[in-house]
């Protein structure tokens, strides 16, 4: 095939395939999700399904978010004590530890281990039923995919996420308390007290609302990257990989936005 | 098909394409309650497009899917639903779905469709299990912990467990060994008759289109080139089809390499 672009204007040419292969995934993205929400908020409802999906999906990452949280917790305590210590604010370490947890990291964190542990392992098993058949199957019993496989993850993991950013907060905090008791020198009570006379119930609640949002981008790109799944095992493990970085992207970018939209209403 | 039979299933000028490859190029074809088809044609000649396309799982880009005479082509809510309901599959690779177990792929449907109650739904699945010569023993197990052959048969069971008017077979004896294939044939026989339904088989196997087949069609290049009875097909005087009957390299068809 001849190539009738003057090669001066071959890069305006990769811009503009390149703007509507982006806007094209865009989308599709979209309007799969839509469908997801569409048939999350109408019945019928598999509650079998869902049950079933919000044990894999929260009961299951429990020990993975907890052992993050203790983490994250006690390295912010230790990171605080040491930066306070530059302005005489040492004292301070239980009321940044309890703001940074609640509003940002018990949700972000949450986030993104679920990218990588539920996100990767949606896609990778509705990939391999796609390409074992196993979608058409469902399809031919009357039992519509986005009913009985995509909506169950979703509506799992809305409600999931935000009780695992619950454990995580609790943990975190205790995390930062574990350290700052055992070698900071915190008085445990004064810590305990400190936590709770800060914390508000803003600060929860964003977090919470944070963590219904990455539950539900977290499930739409494990089943957007599944049901789109070249196949074979290169298709299915590409799949997984794309769902995991787009799901992680996507916490993040969706994080900045609410943060915003969240310091913006005072919230 | 005597003129007086009114098709159950009828294709008429399907069309189907992905990017510049026109797999269906215009299929035509036909069955009745009751009879069995069966189609031929080589491996990549578009005959499980022909049946995703007839089962709704792809849209053709032109013609008509006519089911008991609804045209179904383009339906996808109520209609495209009424129309499974009444429609069984069996696939190639059986498509069990390996998170239930066997009995609970049987009864697949009559519980999340039918909403049957589950003990229900399995005695249902059982006596079904128990019609493909598959014992009680075999219902809690998991679909990876039976052979490919008992696979086929719970397949089959799932595919018959709601009694349905037609049945598609995509390639029912693909990997299985000439004694265990001969076994899913007769089943299928027993089973499709025992219903009374009509069926499209598409294979490559021509011991298993003779044996379960009431007439042969010929898919060639996108097109239903050759159509008839299963006992003329040795004597259909299309050199096409001769040459794929005989398996034969030389001729017409270029193997596909």
């Amino acid at each position: 095939m001849t190539d009738a672009v003057h090669p001066a204007f071959r890069p305006f040419r990769w811009v503009g395939h390149g703007t509507i292969a982006v806007l094209s995934e865009i989308g599709r993205l979209a309007r799969f999700a839509a469908g997801m929400f569409g048939a999350a908020i109408t019945p019928p409802w598999y509650s079998g399904q869902v049950w079933q999906q919000c044990v894999r999906i929260g009961f299951y990452s429990l020990p993975v978010v907890g052992l993050a949280a203790v983490f994250i917790g006690a390295a912010l305590a230790l990171n605080i004590y040491t930066g306070g210590a530059r302005f005489n604010a040492e004292q301070f370490v239980p009321n940044i530890v309890v703001l940074g947890i609640t509003r940002e990291l018990g949700a972000t964190i949450t986030g993104l281990m679920l990218a990588g542990r539920v996100s990767a392992g949606i896609a990778a098993e509705i990939g391999a039923m796609r390409v074992t058949e196993q979608i058409d199957a469902l399809k031919t019993l009357s039992a519509p995919p986005n009913r009985f496989l995509y909506a169950p993850r979703l509506i799992a993991a809305v409600i999931t996420l935000p009780l695992l950013v619950v454990v995580a907060n609790i943990i975190g905090v205790m995390g930062g308390w574990m350290v700052s008791v055992g070698t900071l020198d915190f008085d445990s009570t004064t810590y305990i007290r400190n936590t709770l006379d800060y914390m508000t119930a803003g600060d929860v609640w964003a977090g919470l609302i944070k963590a219904a949002v990455f539950g539900a981008v977290i499930a739409i790109m494990g089943c957007y990257q599944g049901d789109r799944s070249q196949a074979g095992a290169t298709g299915v493990g590409r799949a997984a990989t794309l769902s995991m970085v787009g799901a992680a992207v996507l916490v993040l970018a969706t994080n900045f936005m609410m943060t915003t939209l969240f310091v913006r209403i005072g919230l | 098909m005597t003129p007086a039979e009114k098709p159950l299933l009828k294709l008429a000028g399907v069309r189907k394409s992905f990017g510049r490859n026109d797999v269906l190029r215009g299929v035509d074809i036909d069955v009745a309650p009751g009879r069995s088809l069966v189609i031929l044609g080589g491996s990549g000649s578009g005959k499980s497009v022909m049946l995703k396309c007839a089962l709704g799982l792809m849209t053709p880009e032109a013609g008509q899917v006519i089911f008991d005479g609804q045209d179904v082509t383009r339906d996808t809510g109520r209609e495209r639903e009424a129309m499974r309901a009444r429609v069984g599959m069996l696939f190639q690779s059986a498509a069990l779905f390996d998170s239930l177990t066997v009995w609970e792929n049987v009864a697949f449907r009559l519980i999340y469709a039918d909403k049957l109650k589950r003990s229900d739904a399995r005695d249902r699945a059982i006596e079904t299990l128990r019609k493909v010569r598959l014992g009680e023993e075999v219902a809690n197990l998991r679909p990876a912990e039976i052979s490919g052959g008992m696979q086929k048969r719970v397949g089959l069971a799932r595919a018959i467990a709601a009694n349905p008017e037609l049945i598609f077979f995509d390639e029912p004896t693909t990997g299985l060994d000439p004694i265990t294939a001969d076994a899913i044939n007769d089943l299928i026989i027993e089973q499709v008759r025992g219903l009374g339904a009509a069926s499209v088989s598409i294979t490559h196997d021509m011991a298993s289109a003779r044996k379960i087949a009431d007439e042969v069609a010929f898919l060639y290049e996108g097109r239903i080139i050759w159509r008839g009875p299963v006992a003329s097909i040795d004597n259909s005087g299309n050199e096409w089809l001769d040459q794929f009957v005989n398996g034969r390299a030389d001729g017409p068809i270029q193997p596909a390499l």
